[in-house]
């Protein structure tokens, strides 16, 4: 039954990625990412990834949505078009896709017990975790005591981003930059 | 039944292609960061579909459960979505500029424009 | 903004609950779904909700644009702080067994604090985000 749930709103998925490939509309595009986001976030949850479901449904539908939907409003809301076939972008495409397919054949089954990523350092965390730390939350403590160096690099992007977005568009006026437009 | 077990992996691949596809054709700025973030939430949904164990439940440990899904992947996605997020903020801000001083975000007027400079 | 009535209200009903859901996250983080980046995240989205119904600058009233450009470093330097603590204290970089007597209190108050820090982080760099793209719509 889970599986099936899963393979629905996987399928859901690719339906709306090929709808955001073809529509020109870019409210219509943002919109449909949405969408897709909130499907992942869906997918997250089945797949066990509560925190990262969670997580998703507030940045991906949430912020990033907005986000987009405010630079539309600063720019085009349609993308100027021509509806040419691509043959060499699709053959590239293909040919990847299907390398990658080749590739997956090795892999371990979804949800197989005995693969490789459940056997090395998971199970002592999941041991370890609510032992060492006190919290029975393993991806907390995972995330802020093991892999507390990442996180903090983590944290640092993040800043590093908005630093970015404050130089960028923050105080400069506008005659500053008009200088440089031709048109 | 042995495909199904891999019908995960297809899908995400069919969408890392669809977001690849949308980078390297579309000329729109906007449409490619789109197309960046179908790629991206592909990733993630790779790693979250190996972390799965059948018959898992979430990493959240109570004496009533003994099989939990891997927590690793989980911590390393939660991240990356919040990263990816502020990376696509900065992107988009990028795409206002160039906006700004070039009026048009199309990649081949954009070109135009810099060979008249 | 005369119209939008129902939005308005509803907005206004709904806005406490999502920060107040926000530090349920953040704070109960430890026993179920939930930490510093999701809270941060719904945070963030509260008064990105007040900016899209009530408009910008009644937003800048409410979250000082300083206030909020402190925050954003704030957070790390917390983050990075808790490191040095647990250095001094005579630990590794990051190591929070040495900040109290027992190592389980010592880590609960590490993880404690530095979610904390990735909270304030996140909600500031959303909100300063937010609020950069959309006053530059207006001027």
């Amino acid at each position: 039954m889970e599986h099936l749930i899963v393979i629905v709103l996987l399928s859901f998925l690719a339906i709306t990625a090929v709808a955001v490939v073809m529509l020109h509309d870019l409210f219509a595009v943002v919109m449909l990412f949405g969408i897709y986001s909130l499907l992942t976030a869906a997918i997250f949850l089945v797949l066990d990834a509560v925190d990262v479901a969670f997580t998703e449904a507030a940045v991906g539908a949430g912020i990033s949505t907005v986000l987009m939907l405010a630079t539309l409003a600063l720019t085009a809301r349609k993308e100027k078009t021509s509806l040419r076939f691509a043959p060499i972008p699709l053959l590239v495409v293909t040919i990847t896709g299907a390398a990658l397919v080749y590739g997956t054949l090795d892999m371990p089954r979804y949800g197989d017990p005995t693969a490789a990523i459940h056997q090395h350092v998971a199970p002592d965390y999941l041991q370890r975790g609510p032992r060492e730390t006190g919290i029975p939350n393993v991806v907390t403590s995972v995330l802020a005591s093991y892999r507390g160096y990442d996180t903090l690099g983590e944290v640092t992007v993040i800043f590093t981003a908005g630093v970015g977005v404050m130089m960028l568009l923050g105080s400069s006026r506008r005659g500053t930059k008009r200088t440089r437009g031709k048109r | 039944m042995a495909w199904l077990g891999l019908y995960n992996y297809w899908i995400v691949i069919f969408l890392m292609m669809a977001g690849f596809y949308v980078v390297i054709v579309r000329g729109n700025v906007v449409k490619k960061i789109v197309g960046l973030n179908l790629f991206q939430t592909a990733v993630f949904i790779l790693y979250i579909s190996m972390s799965k164990v059948q018959g898992g439940t979430a990493p959240i440990v109570e004496p009533e459960f003994v099989v939990y899904s891997n927590p690793l992947p989980h911590v390393l996605i939660l991240t990356a979505i919040v990263v990816a997020v502020a990376t696509t903020a900065l992107a988009l801000a990028l795409t206002v500029r160039i906006k700004e001083s070039y009026g048009t975000v199309e990649e081949d007027e954009i070109h135009r424009l810099d060979k008249s400079f | 903004m005369r119209h939008h009535f129902i939005l308005r209200i509803v907005a206004k009903l709904l806005i406490p609950l999502i920060l107040l859901f926000g530090l349920y996250v953040q704070f109960h983080g430890d026993f179920g779904p939930g930490g510093g980046f999701q809270a941060g995240v719904i945070f963030g989205a509260g008064f990105i909700l007040y900016a899209l119904v009530f408009g910008v600058e009644k937003a800048g009233n409410v979250a000082r644009l300083t206030i909020v450009r402190v925050m954003v470093a704030a957070g790390l330097l917390l983050y990075g702080s808790v490191g040095v603590v647990s250095l001094l204290l005579g630990g590794n970089y990051l190591d929070y067994s040495v900040l109290a007597d027992d190592p389980v209190h010592g880590q609960h108050l590490g993880i404690f604090l530095i979610e904390v820090g990735v909270g304030i982080t996140v909600a500031a760099v959303m909100i300063t985000i937010f609020f950069t793209f959309a006053s530059r719509g207006r001027s």
